[in-house]
């Protein structure tokens, strides 16, 4: 289905890139959403306020059929998408926004300063509930199973009177697991309660349709779905209306919910994102599962202490997240250069800590020490899948016997 | 700037509300997009994305006279604004009457500095609010006005401001790239500069913050940008934004040309018609903005009649262009509610040529010679 051929696979000494299989970071940009993308960089490169001029019509025209590409991923209206930099900026104006207006407002919503996530949720989620807190608000930090999902019955007894929000992350962006959304979202209309959803991994892999899962805002990013960087969006409900305080203000755009010239590229770009993702979805879903399974099971069969972290059926096609106990994953990953892949989210790589998100799942120091994450993707094909079970069984085979070899004194540590 | 398009000739002078992308910027950004990676990854297509940035943000430095420490990369000059005024956490802000309107929104409680009829800054209001209240401020004035190109005393603001314990923050989105910058020389703690106005891509900017300046994000999560702006970097804008920057600050002798352009523009628009008026023309401004009123003609309808002959003006800053209603500038400055209703702003870049110029006058003399026209056989009648 890829237009682009798979790159070589790495040989020895050669000196090609490593193959990329760490989608749940970043996606290579598209070639068809590069082509849809380009025009809007170059010809058509007015400004989308200046509607006086036909520059700025054609520029918003491309920004309206954009916003209706990504309103049918997720079975929205195109006037609930508001385009945002990205997921980081989508998920603080949904979680900030929508508590800053509940306490600017408190007429309008009865007096509710609580908000309810997990602990597993991405960094940009924490932090803006971390801020809240330091305003006044409450924040339950609902502890997982150790498969990573929620428990419904202990989200349901979480939730008081006094309850805004809940903030539960579609699909995780480490160990891939979709959380029962439904569910959630079922719930938290009975008992009143705004629901959030970063969807960032999850949108363009996972049907999502916000009205039948009871969604009221969720946040999209347009670098993880095969489309470019620096833009995001933000699905805010119409009906029953969500209101928000917006974090920047200024010309009024996006209803004024989101200041700020709109880039028509990136707008375009996520458009033609969604709309690859949204026909394709499923026959992709099921070619990256095949790889997925081809992969963890080619590794197992050679790793034979080998774990899975997350709940191995409800979790994202092409995610992988492995414990190769007595292994330092640093090392593993430092062993194995022929292939991209990272012990976690990629903002908090460079750090040595272990994942907070496999802590979460109640793994120990050493276990979430010794856990690497691969990410499929679409450009990725079986072969690349075999020769990452090569890398991984052969660095983990000389990690462990030089590790045997130093316990018995015979090299240096 | 002319498209040649069919079946008429169109002219390009809304250069204050977007310029297009620099030949060095498409080429900069089409090699980004065709390459992957996230720059906080640690493996090799992530370092190959980190060195990319590093370098973009030595090339932004440079074109504002900054160190490359102080670049943060946000996603436009109304971000960055927000930052600059949000971030220090200065219970007491003092704003320039003619900001933007992302200055204005930034900081809602504002005091507002007031202007002189050319849209200076008053200093001598400015220091006597920074003297009535000793509370820690921080004061925001733009470099350069985006309605009429107007151009602000900022080393004196900065000197007066920092003799009073404030910060010093400078929006400096439409003079970056047109005029010479220098963070430094006018020793400005926070400057604001957005991509897509000196012909990077759009959805990419900076706030230059000076290291000392202690700032609370707006934007929370992976810590990027040494916590200051978390988000995966946009390395493609990033490097198309640097690629705009360094094009822009080798080839800004270019506005000599432009400023030659702009000045015969007016001159021949006051030659045709002794009524019209060309706002502030009597202070410094950017060598390529005019805003010009043809009184007795609302701006509207202006902009619709010069886009039916291909010529592309706006009727004031983009972002509120879609509205209708007067400009803040122009109320700030003093002028009448009628002349201000009739202003247009007419911005030139540096593809602009005296053909633009030309078709520009033709366009605008026939509508005014109408308008004189109906006027007077309004009175005979």
């Amino acid at each position: 289905m890829t237009t682009t051929p798979a790159h070589p696979l790495p040989g020895n000494g050669a000196n090609t890139p490593p193959i990329y299989l760490d989608n749940q970071s970043t996606t290579r940009l598209d070639p068809r959403v590069l082509e849809a993308m380009l025009p809007y960089f170059t010809e058509h490169f007015g400004n989308p306020h200046s509607t006086s001029h036909v520059y700025g019509r054609i520029a918003a025209e491309a920004i309206e059929r954009a916003r209706g590409e990504v309103a049918a991923l997720i079975s929205a209206d195109p006037r609930e998408i508001v385009f945002t930099s990205g997921a980081t900026e989508a998920n603080n104006l949904a979680v900030k926004g929508a508590a800053r207006f509940a306490r600017a407002h408190p007429r309008d919503v009865k007096t509710r300063d609580h908000i309810v996530t997990l602990p597993t949720e991405h960094k940009c989620v924490l932090e803006s509930c971390a801020q809240l807190e330091r305003e006044g608000f409450a924040v339950t930090y609902l502890p997982v199973e150790p498969n990573g999902l929620v428990a419904l019955d202990k989200l349901a007894a979480a939730l008081t009177e006094r309850t805004l929000l809940v903030s539960v992350m579609a699909a995780h962006n480490e160990i891939g697991v979709i959380q029962p959304l439904a569910e959630i979202g079922a719930l938290c209309r009975a008992r009143g309660v705004l629901f959030h959803s970063d969807a960032a991994q999850a949108a363009g892999k996972i049907p999502l349709d916000v009205e039948a899962m009871h969604i009221d805002l969720l946040s999209i990013s347009g670098h993880k779905v095969y489309g470019p960087k620096g833009v995001g969006a933000l699905y805010v409900r119409r009906r029953p209306r969500v209101r928000l305080l917006p974090l920047i203000d200024g010309g009024g755009q996006e209803r004024g919910l989101r200041s700020g010239t709109l880039p028509t590229p990136l707008c375009v770009g996520l458009g033609h994102a969604a709309m690859i993702a949204a026909s394709e979805m499923t026959g992709e879903a099921a070619r990256l599962r095949g790889l997925r399974d081809r992969l963890y099971q080619g590794l197992a069969r050679r790793v034979p202490e080998l774990s899975l972290n997350g709940d191995p059926e409800r979790r994202l096609a092409g995610n992988l997240n492995l414990t190769f106990p007595g292994i330092e994953a640093p090392a593993l990953i430092e062993a194995c250069p022929t292939i991209a892949i990272s012990t976690g989210s990629a903002c908090t790589s460079a750090t040595v800590e272990p994942s907070y998100v496999l802590r979460a799942l109640g793994l120990p120091d050493t276990l979430a020490n010794s856990a690497i994450r691969i990410g499929l993707g679409r450009f990725n094909t079986a072969a690349e899948a075999d020769f990452a079970v090569d890398a991984l069984a052969a660095g983990a085979a000389r990690l462990t016997d030089q590790s045997r070899l130093q316990q018995r004194g015979r090299i240096p540590t | 700037m002319r498209s040649g398009g069919m079946p008429r000739i169109e002219t390009y002078l809304d250069w204050n509300a977007s310029a297009p992308l620099r030949p060095q910027a498409t080429t900069a950004m089409t090699e980004a997009l065709a390459r992957c990676g996230n720059a906080s990854s640690v493996h090799r297509w992530g370092r190959m994305a980190r060195r990319e940035v590093e370098r973009a943000r030595t090339a932004v430095a440079a074109l504002a006279g900054a160190s490359p420490a102080d670049v943060i990369f946000v996603s436009g000059g109304t971000e960055a604004n927000h930052l600059a005024l949000q971030g220090p956490g200065r219970q007491r802000v003092l704003v320039s009457a003619v900001e933007h309107s992302s200055v204005l929104h930034a900081a809602a409680a504002a005091e507002q500095i007031p202007v002189d009829g050319d849209g200076i800054v008053r200093l001598d209001a400015l220091a006597d609010l920074l003297v009535a209240n000793p509370s820690p401020a921080l004061v925001s004035v733009m470099l350069a006005n985006n309605e009429t190109g107007v151009m602000q005393p900022v080393a004196e603001i900065a000197e007066l401001a920092h003799a009073h314990g404030a910060l010093f923050h400078c929006d400096a989105v439409q003079a970056a790239g047109k005029i010479v910058l220098d963070a430094a020389a006018f020793s400005a703690d926070l400057v604001t500069l957005s991509a897509h106005k000196l012909g990077g891509p759009p959805g990419i900017g900076a706030l230059i913050a000076n290291t000392e300046v202690d700032l609370t994000p707006l934007l929370r999560g992976g810590g990027q940008e040494r916590g200051r702006r978390s988000g995966t970097e946009n390395l493609p804008g990033i490097a198309g934004f640097a690629a705009a920057a360094e094009a822009a600050a080798a080839e800004i002798g270019v506005y000599d040309r432009v400023r030659a352009l702009r000045d015969a523009l007016e001159a021949e628009i006051t030659a045709i018609a002794p009524d019209a008026v060309v706002l502030g023309a009597e202070a410094p401004r950017l060598p390529n903005t005019a805003a010009i009123a043809m009184p007795g003609t609302a701006a509207e309808t202006q902009v619709i009649a010069l886009d039916l002959d291909g010529v592309m003006v706006s009727a004031g800053a983009a972002c509120s262009s879609g509205k209708v209603g007067p400009s803040h500038v122009l109320k700030a400055m003093g002028v009448a509610p009628d002349v201000a209703g009739s202003t247009i702003r007419v911005s030139l870049g540096w593809d602009s040529t005296e053909a633009d110029v030309s078709h520009f006058l033709e366009a605008w003399t026939a509508l005014y010679r109408r308008r004189r026209g109906f006027a007077e056989e309004a009175r005979a009648a």
